[in-house]
């Protein structure tokens, strides 16, 4: 009871931020026969707050159909895939080949704007959601990864997308849980996502898509903020906006270190 | 116990870490060098990212020159005006060094050519000072006064022109020379995170024949600016000085530094230089054979447009 509560403050939070893009699916009870069904979703926080001991984490979602067909809900006619997009920045795959005896980057291709992270549920194999909308860019087979610049040989474009994708995956910043979105009543679903233990600063996406039938019919979207608070971070940070300061200060230890220790063993 | 590098962004053992250290500082110590060229390939051996590897290699050599720089100051064996002739060609090299660097590391061929150089020199270096030792420990077993050559007269060097008076080292020389082997000091440092005493020191010697005296001390002076600059300016263009792995390593360089002079003392030279020249040509194998087996994978991700 206190679930389907919280859930509808949620759902009322959301339908809020959301109004002006949800009109159509916010049609009062007991109008047309023909409604169109709509999506909510809602997190526990809008901000992730990672300490230097972060090992990754679980960060589940909650969601509710509205309007939705119960005897479709009941054999299974709707999907839902949620996803967590890490901050967009270009990366480039680079491919070795031998030259002289020697192993040398001689290809590489630079893709714009893809996500640093990426982590994707859904009820089932994304696959047989995306049975009629299959041009959709979700899911790691299917986000878009465009190249940017000169292409040297397009012939080349597969080979360097199914790497990038391999890369990712094995390096744990992209994943995927098909099964990791589960229905807990009727119309109320719950999506756990991977948050991977070298997650990247910054503003995520959470993004919940809802099909019927392979087809998309509602989509929603919820910025995370992912702040990482260890002392690490603010290494990383002062290295980044004070370089000068920063680089001062490596001398500096340097010089004191070594001095120091002249000095210490010199009295011995 | 992990420790998680900011810089590097992984993380590691720190004992490995402080093992490293207190190794490469045992050796310096021993043998009177930087150490850079050990403890950079050491660290790509450890999986530290080359950028990374490289750029906190310079800082670690900073504190690792900078007592025996102090000791050469007291003892007035080192010549500042020399010194800082050597600077002004190491400055402008480590400048066009970073520039090179971040070049290479834009066209993704930084890695390649890290390592390349470091087969390179420390094959030649390593191969040079094996031969040499080997022959001297000949020498000594057969009983033969050991002769230091020290072929005399003017070489090209000495006829070019600008000439300055250097009073301490008591030579009379073209700043050409000085300000071209500062340069090539300097573009190693960036390049390659070493301080370059390896190669200075036998150039200042056999090529501008500066007396020896003075060529340790004033060598070790150039080395703290330079790599000191180096620090900061891979700091300010490539953010990839990592200050708490250098932190570590600088600890544990410094202290395992003052044991390994102590254990130089009792060995004898050539004997001292054999080890080294083997110590180094291993590393430069390890190096060449990373170079050449097939990789795991053929392909690598790296975040930018770069």
């Amino acid at each position: 009871m206190s679930l389907s509560a919280a859930l509808r403050c949620l759902t009322l939070a959301a339908s809020l931020v959301f109004a002006g893009h949800s009109a159509l699916a916010q049609t009062p009870f007991g109008g047309v026969a023909a409604v169109k069904e709509g999506l909510e979703i809602g997190t526990s926080t809008s901000e992730i707050g990672i300490a230097s001991d972060f090992r990754g984490a679980d960060l589940t979602i909650f969601g509710a159909l509205t309007n939705a067909d119960e005897l479709l809900l009941a054999i299974g006619q709707y999907d839902v895939v949620v996803t967590l997009e890490g901050p967009l920045d270009y990366a480039t795959v680079r491919k070795k080949s031998r030259v002289l005896g020697i192993w040398v980057n001689t290809e590489s291709m630079t893709f714009e704007q893809v996500p640093a992270s990426y982590s994707v549920a859904a009820t089932r194999q994304i696959d047989d959601i995306l049975t009629v909308d299959g041009g959709l860019p979700i899911g790691t087979d299917h986000m878009r990864l465009s190249p940017t610049g000169y292409i040297g040989n397009a012939g080349n474009l597969t080979e360097f997308r199914d790497a990038y994708r391999r890369l990712k995956l094995a390096g744990g910043l992209y994943q995927h849980d098909f099964g990791g979105v589960r229905f807990v009543s009727s119309s109320l679903f719950r999506a756990s996502l991977r948050l991977p233990a070298n997650v990247p600063d910054g503003v995520h996406m959470v993004r919940a898509y809802l099909f019927k039938s392979g087809t998309l019919l509602a989509e929603r979207e919820l910025p995370l903020r992912v702040n990482k608070t260890g002392i690490e971070q603010q290494i990383n940070d002062a290295a980044h906006n004070q370089p000068i300061l920063y680089g001062i200060l490596c001398v500096l230890i340097a010089l004191v270190t070594g001095w120091g220790a002249s000095l210490m063993f010199r009295k011995k | 116990m992990t420790v998680y590098l900011p810089i590097a962004e992984l993380s590691v053992n720190i004992f490995i870490i402080l093992g490293m250290g207190a190794a490469v500082g045992f050796l310096s110590g021993m043998f009177g060098v930087g150490g850079g060229f050990l403890i950079t390939p050491l660290l790509i051996f450890y999986n530290i990212p080359p950028v990374v590897a490289v750029a906190t290699g310079a800082n670690q050599v900073v504190a690792s020159s900078i007592s025996g720089a102090i000791t050469h100051f007291r003892r007035g064996t080192l010549d500042i005006k020399l010194g800082t002739v050597l600077l002004v060609g190491g400055l402008l090299g480590a400048t066009a060094g970073i520039w090179v660097f971040s070049w290479l590391r834009s066209i993704g061929q930084l890695d390649l050519i890290i390592a390349i150089l470091y087969v390179l020199l420390l094959g030649t270096v390593g191969t040079l000072m094996l031969n040499e030792s080997v022959r001297a420990l000949y020498r000594a077993a057969k009983n033969e006064p050991v002769t230091l050559k020290r072929p005399g007269h003017h070489s090209w060097v000495h006829r070019l022109p600008f000439k300055m008076r250097f009073k301490k080292s008591k030579i009379y020389l073209s700043a050409i020379p000085v300000v071209a082997l500062g340069f090539c000091i300097g573009v190693l440092t960036s390049v390659m995170g070493v301080g370059g005493g390896f190669i200075m020191v036998p150039a200042m010697i056999y090529l501008l024949r500066i007396p020896t005296n003075v060529v340790v001390g004033t060598s070790l002076f150039q080395i703290i600016f330079v790599t000191a600059y180096t620090t900061m300016v891979q700091a300010a263009t490539n953010y990839s000085v990592d200050i708490v792995l250098a932190t570590i390593l600088m600890v544990a360089g410094v202290i395992g530094a003052q044991y390994g002079v102590r254990v130089g003392q009792k060995l004898r030279g050539e004997q001292l230089r054999a080890l080294l020249a083997l110590l180094v040509l291993a590393v430069a194998l390890r190096l060449a054979v990373t170079l050449v087996v097939t990789p795991a994978d053929l392909y690598s991700v790296s975040i930018g447009s770069f």
